[in-house]
């Protein structure tokens, strides 16, 4: 099993592509109504993998997506991509070609659609902008093709996004953002709207385009059970800090920060007898004061594995995992 | 649960008008939904499980809709006969909806705390301060976070989630009769959707409302439905009790919904998927719409639309399959693995009402 310590990308070939490092994002900073929506969040992405951003609602994630992406500038810490810090990137052809090789599957896809346009002239548009067809022939073609390709049908493509459903619309969003051929794609709940059967479709379909085009992903999503089938990585989110990071097999088999441990919990299952009897461990978050401390931060229980706490309780982190992984080879044997 | 129907949907039919030609988004479309009950609807995404519980509310577009056929019987009343003026009275107060959408169902420039209190002062005839204490009330309730600042906030300084969470208010601020709730949690991290499942389940128990859950994540439907109804192209084609959707399945289309779902197990490799792509409604097939994609399609499935077979008192599909002269196929495993987990159930009840599991089949 994977988890027993087979890295997924060979050690030497791990490169990080992403790299944040203590990120902060405040909204209106020094005001009466300051929101810290992210306060220390620290993890990198490696070339090539799918990282998993799961977490509180609220706790930060599109934000930090959107920080990532260059919307607006940060209020603290370090974004770089591609061994360049992002802040660097100001000038119109270089944000351009950081635009081409970074996209983002928002998440409202009503909202993030221009109403005025057509689909066609929606994915066509941003074909045009970075010079990926020929001439508008070309473009149609290439549009069909995208729209095929996420499930939908060619004749939709003179359509308004009114004049679609939930999931459609949200398919609209991903045939956008793979037009361009990005290296890096950020997938806010790019997939939450979708029925399972057409989940499964764009997700086979984004899995496919990674290991054809070694693309990279930020999988953003509360649906526990396909984060875990789709990501390499996980990072786990509450108030504006990443508290647990590790592979995705052993999120779910060792659990140690307690907020990751009612996430699992609550996770429900396609199966009214079982949801029927199913029990819910809590957590609250007032027990842990990293606000008030100092020597908090995110530390390494076990390679690959980090959780944010306090130094002393490293230690007690480590043994849990042991034990959850002693208590997992037993059950898996 | 009583056994009054509230809310009845009979052979409705809907098409829009657009560039390319009529989409026959909804093509007759029959359920009823009892009072205290909770009905969900899955199915493929634009397969008309929006666009049918939009027209119960009347609140499709009024330019490109055309609603070829059908009744909504409403405590008895065909809303489709109501004007515009009593369609307004029954929206507020009797009939709630959550859309699946929050950020343009929401208005972007008035503070999310006058958005919910607004509707208790029209349909509750409150005064303002009362309306904005129940807001807060509201606020915290569906598990906003300081409702005091949050009240003035404007809907784009909120997260996904704490959208739709006032979407939800906003809904259960008059306490409806019926409450269709679209997508509702499908935006909400998994402890916040079961905090607002929780507080949906809370008031269908207390107040006997009737809720329309449309999901497309199974495990909600498992946790939240008494029924269940499966939706393909513009159609209802299964439906029955949860246990009987979910552990003895009849639709090849069901199937194929319950063999995507990716487990939990450690090291899956490989989600299954429904071949193929939706009919195109422009031109609805002839037969069985789901035959394309159909591995266990029949000569029949081509030529005739299927009738609905009745399963039990409860359980209904539309698949030729059950014709008694069809010929008996083997279902996907993860279905056949369910439907031991059906006899068992049914066979073992009280062996597992010994284990201190509730009454299966009814859940109230
Ligand atoms: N423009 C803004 N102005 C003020 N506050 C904001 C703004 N954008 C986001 N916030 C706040 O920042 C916090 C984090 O929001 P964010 O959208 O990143 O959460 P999220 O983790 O993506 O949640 P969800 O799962 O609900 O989408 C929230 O408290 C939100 O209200
Ligand atoms: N205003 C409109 N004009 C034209 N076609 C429409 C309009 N609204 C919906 N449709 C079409 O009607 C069909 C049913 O849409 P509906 O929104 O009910 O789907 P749904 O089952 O809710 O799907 P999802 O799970 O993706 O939300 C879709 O094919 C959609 O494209
Ligand atoms: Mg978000
Ligand atoms: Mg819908």
């Amino acid at each position: 099993m994977r988890w027993e310590g087979k890295p997924l990308v060979a050690e030497a070939e791990k490169k990080a592509i992403v790299e944040i490092s203590e990120l902060k994002q405040y909204f209106n900073a020094g005001k009466k109504n300051e929101v810290r929506a992210v306060k220390d969040v620290s993890f990198s992405i490696y070339e090539g993998e799918t990282f998993g951003l799961v977490g509180e609602s609220g706790s930060g994630k599109s934000t930090t997506g959107r920080a990532l992406i260059k919307l607006g500038d940060i209020t603290g810490g370090q974004i770089s991509y591609k061994g360049q810090d992002i802040n660097d990137i100001k000038r119109r052809k270089d944000l351009l070609s950081f635009r081409k090789s970074m996209q983002m599957i928002f998440q409202d896809p009503y909202a993030s659609l221009n109403p005025r346009l057509t689909v066609k002239e929606i994915i066509g548009g941003a074909l045009k902008v970075h010079g990926m067809t020929e001439n508008s022939k070309e473009r149609t073609k290439r549009v069909y093709e995208l729209l095929e390709s996420v499930g939908l049908n060619r004749q939709f493509a003179n359509r308004y996004p009114s004049e679609f459903s939930g999931g459609q619309c949200q398919r609209v969003g991903i045939a956008r953002a793979l037009a361009v051929e990005p290296d890096f794609i950020i997938c806010d709940e790019a997939i939450s709207a979708l029925d399972v059967s057409i989940q499964a479709q764009v997700v086979n379909l984004l899995k496919e385009l990674k290991d054809k085009n070694n693309l990279t992903y930020l999988f953003i999503a509360h649906d526990l059970s396909m984060v875990k089938y789709i990501s390499d990585r996980i990072g786990v989110m509450n108030s504006g800090r990443v508290l647990e990071v590790c592979e995705a097999d052993e999120l779910y088999i060792a659990p140690l920060h307690p907020y990751t441990e009612s996430l699992l919990s609550a996770i429900p299952t396609p199966d009214p007898e079982a949801e029927r009897r199913r029990v819910r461990t809590e957590y609250d978050p007032k027990y842990h004061h990293y606000d008030d401390h100092s020597n908090v931060g995110l530390h390494e229980i076990a390679p690959e594995h980090f959780i944010y706490c306090h130094k002393d309780e490293i230690a007690l982190y480590k043994k849990k995992r042991e034990k959850l992984l002693r208590q997992a080879k037993q059950q898996y044997a | 649960m009583e056994d009054k129907t509230i809310l009845e949907v009979k052979d409705l039919a809907i098409s829009f008008q657009t560039f390319e030609g009529v989409v026959k988004a909804v093509r007759g479309v029959d359920f009823t939904l009892k009072k205290g009950e909770t009905l969900a609807i899955v199915g493929e995404s634009g397969s008309g499980k929006s666009v049918s519980t939009k027209a119960i509310n009347r609140l499709l577009p009024k330019k490109n809709t055309m609603i070829e056929s059908g009744e909504i019987l409403f405590e008895g009343t065909d809303l489709l006969k109501l004007s515009e003026k009593e369609m307004q009275k029954v929206r507020g107060n009797d009939i709630a909806m959550i859309f699946q959408d929050p950020m343009t169902s929401l208005n972007p420039t008035m503070q999310v705390g006058k958005q919910i209190a607004e509707p208790i002062v029209t349909h509750k005839g409150v005064s303002k301060e009362e309306a904005k204490k129940q807001a807060l009330d509201l606020m915290d309730l569906v598990g906003i976070k300081n409702p005091t600042e949050n009240y003035k906030s404007y809907p784009h300084q909120f997260s996904g989630g704490m959208r739709q969470r006032v979407m939800i208010a906003i809904a259960l601020a008059c306490e409806p009769k019926v409450l269709i709730a679209d997508e509702p949690t499908t935006a909400l991290d998994v402890t916040i959707q079961a905090q607002i499942l929780g507080l949906m389940n809370k008031l269908k128990k207390e107040l006997d409302t009737s809720i329309i859950f449309i999901t497309h994540d199974l495990g909600v439907v498992a946790q939240m439905a008494d029924r269940v109804a499966v939706m393909y192209a513009g159609q209802i084609v299964e439906h029955g009790t949860a246990d009987e959707i979910f552990y003895n399945p009849m639709h090849p289309y069901t199937w194929g919904l319950l063999a995507s779902m990716p487990t939990l197990d450690v090291g899956q490799t490989d989600l299954y998927t429904i071949p193929g792509s939706p009919p195109n409604l422009l031109h609805p097939p002839v037969g069985d719409a789901f035959a394309p994609r159909n591995e266990f399609a029949l000569e029949i499935d081509f030529h005739e639309e299927p009738d609905m077979f009745k399963v039990s008192d409860t359980h209904y599909a539309k698949t030729w399959l059950l014709h008694p002269s069809a010929p008996a196929v083997e279902p996907p495993e993860e279905v056949r693995r369910r439907k031991a987990k059906f006899e068992s159930l049914y066979m073992g009840k009280e062996e597992i009402n010994e284990m201190g599991g509730e009454a299966l089949g009814s859940r109230s």
